[in-house]
């Protein structure tokens, strides 16, 4: 393994704990290539086809003869012919055929009148014909009720639960299910199936479950596709009793989706140099906020706090932490390669007026983010070298090959062995070869090796 | 077909022959030939019970998947839907029922898997269209044999609607398929439980023996116990990393229905004489359960032992082709020749596992993997839980996949008995700045079935509970494993601790600790008719029917059956779960518009 962290080592022989080790990993990759070359290497003269007790089994793998593969087989050959044939209007009244005796027709229809509560859950569960309508009086549907839910079949319960409400009112319903909890489940869940999202909401209102409600409501946005009626949705959410975090969370994600939509309709249109060099590939809306500050440190950079796109009217906006929005503008800036701006990024003036780095994510974070976009050696020696870990930083020079750091690490650790070994990984005659090399020869440098 | 079910304890093979015997009455009532038209999602549960052939012997002629609009021509008799009872797919087979050809009327039925629902049946009937059945019916499919061992209901969502949604149809689901097993293997004489789902089901199961108590079963008891445990009583578990051969195909590659589909490069046959062959582009399906003897042998064990056993295997085979060199006369000829097929299967399972070991080996041994276990071990262990994780952090700025962040968030807060508000409101700020506001749905089911809360005032019980159990051990020896916290090399699942406990010294010795899990623990007994009473021979096993209501991973089976076949344990366990789950599925069926959880 290249892991090149000498203090992994250090942490997992000190700490209590031991990780999923790979230590006789050589071992044992070898043993997997041995395995395979002698797979490899075993006579191949066979025919599997023809073996009975293999069982047979098509490219995808499933056998031959298993249930999705034939439904695949016998789909496919026939679907061409049905395509052609004229739609048939629906004219005739549908052939009425012998249902069975458990069809829901029975369900309101009484024939079945003498059965007790527990003697007609029985025949509903059995699916004999059964009657709900002789349960008449309130506390006669309540004990029907009661019995349903006594049974657990859910299936009972919401048929029970359908009936009851085709013959209460609402309110009654309403607070006879607040006293039954399992009842009350199969209810909400039933009318979320149905899709009567008006009823559900008002159902957990009359409940006290404000917070429910308004999620559930916030919910449908989601199928929304038009922007405009999904920005105007989110709004008319804003006043919904949310969680107080919640309620923000709400706030921004209308916020966010208004200004996408101010800014997709500017930018589709836009001709600045930057839009014709980098085509957009996507349309901003509905994309999360980072994805957004992003896009405006790309395509917006530098302008003023006061327009809408502007990357510090958003970062302010959205509230975006500055490490945050470090990472992100640098991604930006690095992937347009203005090394400048990245250069800008984590300047900051003391108060004598000098310039010094600072960054709120580890320099040696900076250096990957740079690295992946391709800086050059110049770009990159000078964030390695602010890397304040001296083991990242000496990581960090020997991956990305900035010579120059690394030999003066050496150097100032006096050690030779190493500066040595490295010389051996350079061109010879190279500056950086040379550089060594003159090093090795100065008798002023006491070695310690 | 089924030879995978002979080889555990319990002969599972009788269940299944009850399914196809069922299935076989049904189609025998709709005469004549038949066309099926599948709810596409019941086709890989059905794989498990029955194949074409089965089908085709009772007529089915034609088989198409459930489509809006009209269904394919085919000259037969009956039309028969298969399917889930649900509403949209109402809406599909009224669509197809009504654009049936009036002028060659066919007989169309439905069989609802695995209950006939009253809603649906409504719906049909509000559509105009539930008078053109000829035959409404239900399949009781509730537990599906799955391997020798192993149960399941293949309920996905399960868990989402007993914790979430307060939806307890799949534990009456459960505890009908319950019913049914005692009514093929004999009565559990008892039952203990963990949890409030548990405590259901055992009401529930109780109850309907009540009702049925005049046709008792007169069998032999073959489960001596019955252990009912929520998911929600170890919540930490499914959130870890499996690292067992099976857990992590089905982490990195996903099983489904005993099915794992892999990249095709790898598998690219190579045959003598035949160079240059254009590599297959489709997935590479491959069928896994212990009928193949090298699967059945590695899929347990921890990855890191697996280089080994499949070496060892290839000398076995390498050797035994070898032997036809020796072979001089006719009889050995003939004998060698008789081996052959056994050999090139063996030869041909090797060279799977062979390849799919390599690709996991590709990921396990990335810098990722290997950074990202280190957090959850740490977190396991009790290490930095209370402080926001600058590696959780990072993942969030290179914008990871969305469920593996929220893994490792979720179990954070499961391992600190909930995060600190301050570190919550930091992450929800992060998750929902990244990968959007409409996650707020998400966070929010998270927190409401318990995978992340704040920190109450309580104090910090994950210690104790882990101490207790004893759920990190030093030294978990992945070659030789003591212990079945090898499965997670190192953390031994807590929902099989609780299991192993059960069994010996018993739960009374962890009172305290199962204070502190949700849920009550409960045991009942239920009358075993006289004379049907299991006399055991001594040093005689036990077997105990495990149910994990809510969903199991492939390293919890892995650990059971590490105990099973621990010397003196005493006890061999037959595993049953409402699905197989890993992190990922779960979260993912807890997420609000999980399919487009990446920005």
């Amino acid at each position: 393994m290249t892991r090149a962290k000498p203090e992994d080592d250090e942490y997992w022989n000190s700490s209590k704990f031991k990780a999923f080790t790979f230590d006789d990993e050589d071992d044992e990759f070898s043993q997997l290539k041995e395995s395979k070359r002698a797979v490899n290497s075993i006579l191949v003269d066979d025919d599997d086809e023809d073996e009975e007790d293999v069982e047979r089994v098509s490219w995808s793998g499933e056998p031959v003869g298993s249930i999705s593969w034939s439904v695949k087989e016998t789909a496919s050959s026939i679907r061409s012919g049905s395509e052609q044939s004229f739609p048939k209007i629906d004219t005739t009244p549908s052939l009425s055929k012998q249902g069975s005796g458990y069809s829901l027709s029975s369900l309101f229809k009484g024939n079945l009148h003498d059965l007790s509560p527990e003697e007609t859950v029985r025949r509903m569960q059995k699916g004999r014909a059964f009657s709900l309508e002789k349960f008449c009086s309130l506390q006669d549907k309540l004990l029907l009720l009661d019995e349903a839910v006594a049974v657990y079949d859910g299936n009972v319960i919401t048929a029970v639960l359908i009936f009851l409400k085709k013959s209460l009112s609402k309110e009654i319903l309403f607070r006879e299910l607040m006293a039954r909890d399992v009842a009350l489940r199969h209810y909400v869940h039933y009318l979320k199936e149905m899709g009567e999202q008006k009823l559900v909401v008002e159902l957990l209102k009359a409940l006290g479950r404000t917070e429910d409600m308004a999620l559930m409501h916030y919910k449908e946005h989601l199928n929304i596709k038009d922007e405009s009626r999904r920005r105007d949705f989110l709004k008319s959410c804003l006043s919904l009793p949310f969680s107080q975090d919640d309620a923000t969370h709400v706030q921004d994600h209308y916020t966010l989706l208004e200004r996408q939509i101010i800014i997709e309709a500017s930018d589709k249109k836009a001709v600045a140099e930057i839009f014709k060099k980098f085509p957009r590939k996507a349309s901003i809306l509905n994309m999360p906020i980072i994805t957004t500050l992003y896009y405006s440190c790309f395509y917006h950079y530098g302008e003023s706090e006061g327009t809408f796109s502007s990357p510090s009217n958003i970062r302010k906006t959205f509230r975006i932490s500055e490490k945050q929005y470090i990472l992100t503008a640098l991604g930006a800036r690095a992937k347009l390669k203005s090394w400048f701006d990245v250069d800008s990024l984590f300047n900051t003036k003391n108060w004598l007026g000098y310039t010094k780095k600072r960054s709120p994510i580890g320099f040696h974070r900076v250096v990957d983010i740079l690295h992946k976009n391709s800086a050059p050696v110049q770009v990159l020696q000078e964030y390695v070298n602010l890397i304040d870990d001296p083991d990242l930083k000496l990581s960090g020079a020997l991956k990305y090959k900035c010579h120059d750091i690394v030999i003066n690490t050496y150097r100032d650790l006096k050690d030779r062995q190493q500066l040595i070994v490295y010389r051996e990984k350079l061109e010879r005659d190279s500056p950086e070869y040379r550089k060594i090399q003159e090093l090795l020869n100065n008798v002023q440098i006491r070695w310690k090796n | 077909m089924a030879s995978h079910l002979f080889c555990g304890r319990v002969n599972l093979n009788i269940l299944r022959e009850a399914a196809r015997k069922d299935l076989r009455e049904f189609l025998d009532k709709c005469s004549g030939s038949k066309a099926i038209v599948w709810d596409e999602y019941l086709t890989g549960p059905f794989g498990l019970i029955a194949q074409y052939s089965l089908l085709k012997e009772h007529e089915v002629e034609k088989m198409f998947t459930l489509k809006a609009g009209r269904i394919p021509s085919a000259a037969v008799k009956n039309i028969v839907f298969f399917v889930r009872p649900r509403l949209e797919l109402m809406d599909i087979i009224a669509e197809n029922v009504a654009s049936e050809d009036k002028l060659q009327p066919r007989d169309v039925h439905i069989l609802f898997v695995p209950r006939r629902s009253l809603l649906c049946e409504q719906r049909l009937k509000e559509k105009g269209v539930l008078n053109s059945f000829t035959n409404i019916d239900e399949y009781i499919l509730d537990l599906i044999p799955y391997d020798g061992d192993l149960l399941s209901m293949e309920s996905e969502s399960s868990f989402r609607e007993c914790y979430l949604e307060n939806d307890q149809t799949s534990l009456y689901h459960a505890a009908k398929g319950l019913m049914n097993l005692q009514a093929l293997y004999g009565t559990i004489p008892q039952i203990f439980g963990k949890g409030e789902c548990a405590r259901h089901v055992a009401n529930m199961m109780l109850r309907m023996k009540r009702e049925f108590a005049g046709s008792q079963t007169q069998i032999l008891p073959v489960f001596d116990t019955l252990l009912l445990l929520d998911r929600n009583v170890d919540l930490l578990t499914p959130l870890a990393t499996q690292l067992t051969y099976e857990g992590l195909i089905d982490e990195i590659f996903g099983i489904t229905n005993g099915y794992v589909k892999l990249p095709p490069e790898k598998f690219a046959q190579k045959k003598q004489g035949e160079g240059g062959k254009e590599l297959p582009t489709e997935p590479k399906k491959l069928q896994l359960n212990s009928a193949e003897e090298l699967y059945a042998e590695i899929r347990d064990k921890n990855f890191n032992a697996v280089g080994a056993a499949l070496s060892k295997k290839a000398k076995i085979i390498s050797a035994a082709f070898e032997e036809r060199h020796n072979a001089k006369t006719v009889g050995e000829i003939k004998q060698f020749v008789s081996q052959l097929p056994h050999m090139q299967a063996a030869r041909s399972s090797l060279a799977n596992h062979t390849s799919i070991a390599e690709l996991i080996k590709d990921i396990t041994t990335s810098e990722d993997f290997f950074d990202s276990l280190t957090v959850e071990q740490e977190f396991m262990t009790g290490v930095d839980t209370d402080k926001v994780s600058t590696y959780i952090e990072d993942c969030i700025a290179q914008k990871d996949p969305l469920i593996k962040i929220l893994r490792l968030v979720c179990m954070q807060s499961v391992c600190n008995n909930g995060l600190k508000q301050k570190v919550l409101d930091y992450y929800k700020k992060e998750i929902l700045q990244t990968y959007g506001y409409k996650h707020i749905l998400t966070l929010k089911n998270l927190e409401k079935v318990g995978l992340l809360k704040p920190q109450s005032t309580m104090r910090n019980n994950y210690p104790t509970i882990r101490k207790t159990l004893k759920l990190w051990m030093e030294d978990a020896n992945e070659q030789n494993p003591n212990d079945i916290s090898y499965v997670y090399s190192g953390y031994a699942p807590l929902s099989v601790r609780l299991t192993q406990v059960l069994a010996r010294p018993g739960w009374r010795s962890i009172e305290e600790v199962l204070k502190m899990l949700p849920g009550p623990h409960f045991e009942e007994r239920q009358q075993v008719p006289t004379g049907l009473h299991k006399k055991r021979q001594p040093g005689e096993n036990r077997t105990t029917l495990v149910f994990f209501l809510g969903g199991v991973t492939y390293a919890e089976i892995a650990a059971l059956r590490f105990l099973s076949n621990m010397e003196d344990s005493g006890t061999e366990y037959i595993i049953a779960a409402t699905k197989l789950i890993n992190g990922t599925s779960w979260i993912k069926s807890l997420m609000d518009s999980p399919e487009e959880n990446l920005p």
